[in-house]
């Protein structure tokens, strides 16, 4: 019994803040949708942060499922290097190298655009998504393919009719962790995008809180907050499965 | 011939048929895309920040070279000198912290009994959240007027003013560190989880066997067997605070009196506040590469334990 009581306790504990917010979001239903500041609607970030999100998932699944294949199934020069370079993306701390990242995409025109910042999520997630997307594939047996094959499809298209199905799993755990990188992200729009009116959620909603003018609307804060986190709740929920199984082959660092 | 074209990799010999440089090329054809998005936007940032990193290049206008002018200032940056001290302060209190919660939390869901997988969502829901929006979610329910943390230490008579949440250096750590373990500890939790179960259960029953106390079990088998897992929590979270940003940023902004500034975001406003690219492409510099050294170490460590 004594277990149960701290338990309970403990729960409270910890899902106390997230009820609070749900509930101070709603304390005043009139301004939900309209953010003093800049005069536009959570809306608006949230339609920017779903396009973003939206090429970000794309990019990774289209990019570490072609990778991903190459490396479980095809031999070529300069392999391993390309593997490793990919890997040791791990390895250099995310936040210093968005400084030249922004001059760079500054250089590619792609400065202050979704598409740029979109791309540079398919970058940090690529070593993730690539290892698990070559393992989904390896585990895939060859005579799957080679049935194709014989049945007079291209590679391509036996790739793309037979393969795709077999791994999908694996498509689902990085389609999951691109969106909740990109949706979630804060450092990375921060310096990539300067326009209000492209700011994703989170950066959108943190300069409500860092205008010198004004007084915050906490109840909108708290919109915000929820307007950000459902999704994730949501997802966390109905794909438990394969959030476990990603971040335990390594989808979130620190 | 289209069987051949499928023949396992690694059969053939030196001389290599027509049909396999066509496989090599269709290999790299599959790989081009990861080739172009890693050497675009992972190599090239890599040389551009050294580049940049000997130069004077401000955030608008051309570039001059002057290293190593950068890399000198960095020894008179009174901010990233005290931004070096209070990370390296908030990593080692945030890691014993979070590592013993998260152990605690870990060996109170560890069984199965009824009830048991709601406490284990309910400690990693918070997880699920992202980090900025857990940040937000502080800023506003630690605040004085609106949140209500403050009204119900006072109507519990714990206090009969308001609380400086982040008023004061101490308290700002404090209130942050707090946050940092709400949004984390199940998130570690699970982490160790994995690792307990992976302990067989005939250890634990052999161990009953030869009347072995829940005291003694724990000291001599969990601990010895969890190390492996203790150890990559430990790295998880040590790399993760020294590059800390987003919890300072929006729940302290660094206050009061730059006593919260990490340094990450000294990185930051070194760009964007003093305009200077260069120095904050020095920064970088030495943040990654210290990092980097710090993961080789970290690794090897790992590798060594059983």
């Amino acid at each position: 019994m004594r277990y149960y009581t701290t338990m309970t306790a403990l729960a409270v504990l910890f899902l106390f803040p997230l009820v609070w917010s749900g509930w101070s979001s709603l304390a005043d239903p009139g301004d939900y949708l309209e953010m003093a500041r800049y005069g536009e609607g959570l809306a608006t970030y949230a339609a920017n942060s779903v396009l973003v999100s939206a090429i970000t998932v794309a990019g990774t699944l289209v990019v570490s499922a072609l990778g991903g294949y190459a490396f479980a199934r095809f031999d070529f020069p300069g392999k391993n290097l390309l593997f490793l370079v990919t890997l040791a993306i791990l390895m250099v701390p995310y936040a210093t190298i968005l400084i030249p990242l922004y001059v760079l995409l500054g250089y590619l025109g792609l400065q202050n655009s979704p598409v740029g910042l979109a791309l540079v999520f398919v970058m940090f997630q690529l070593p993730f998504a690539l290892f698990m997307m070559r393992n989904a594939f390896e585990a895939v047996p060859r005579e799957l393919e080679e049935a194709a094959l014989v049945d007079g499809c291209a590679t391509f298209q036996a790739f793309r009719r037979i393969l795709l199905h077999a791994v999908r799993p694996g498509l689902i755990t990085v389609g999951l962790f691109a969106f909740l990188a990109s949706w979630n992200d804060f450092f990375a729009p921060l310096i990539l995008l300067n326009d209000g009116a492209d700011f994703t959620l989170p950066v959108a909603v943190v300069s409500m809180t860092q205008h010198t003018f004004g007084a915050v609307d906490y109840g909108m804060l708290q919109a915000g907050v929820m307007v950000m986190a459902l999704p994730c709740l949501i997802l966390f929920v109905l794909l438990q499965r394969y959030y476990v199984r990603g971040f335990m082959s390594g989808a979130l660092r620190g | 011939m289209t069987v051949t074209i499928t023949r396992p990799t690694g059969t053939c010999g030196a001389a290599a048929p027509s049909w396999w440089r066509g496989r090599k090329a269709m290999g790299w054809l599959y790989a081009a895309p990861t080739a172009l998005i890693v050497g675009v936007l992972f190599v090239a940032p890599l040389i551009l920040v050294v580049w940049m990193s000997l130069n004077r290049w401000p955030l608008l206008g051309g570039a001059t070279f002057n290293a190593p002018d950068n890399y000198v200032d960095i020894a008179d940056n009174r901010l990233f000198r005290d931004a070096v001290g209070f990370t390296l302060k908030y990593t080692v209190i945030t890691t014993v912290l979070l590592s013993a919660v998260a152990l605690g939390l870990a060996l109170l869901v560890q069984e199965r009994r009824p009830g048991v997988g709601f406490f284990r969502t309910a400690f990693f829901l918070p997880g699920a959240v992202g980090f900025a929006a857990a940040s937000l979610l502080f800023y506003g329910m630690l605040n004085n007027d609106f949140g209500p943390i403050d009204p119900m230490l006072r109507a519990l008579g714990i206090t009969s003013e308001p609380v400086k949440w982040i008023g004061t250096p101490n308290m700002a750590l404090f209130s942050t560190i707090t946050l940092v373990l709400w949004r984390f500890a199940g998130f570690n939790m699970l982490i160790l989880l994995t690792g307990l179960q992976s302990i067989p259960v005939e250890v634990y029953e052999a161990a009953r066997c030869d009347g072995a106390t829940r005291r003694q079990i724990f000291r001599r088998i969990t601990l010895p067997l969890l190390r492996p897992t203790i150890a990559l929590m430990l790295i998880l979270s040590i790399t993760g605070s020294l590059l800390a940003f987003d919890q300072f940023f929006i729940f302290t902004n660094g206050g009061p009196d730059n006593s919260t500034v990490s340094m990450v975001m000294v990185i930051y406003r070194q760009a964007f506040f003093r305009f200077d690219l260069g120095g904050a492409a020095a920064l970088s510099a030495v943040l990654l590469v210290a990092l980097v050294a710090l993961n080789v170490v970290q690794m090897k460590v790992l590798r060594r334990s059983p």
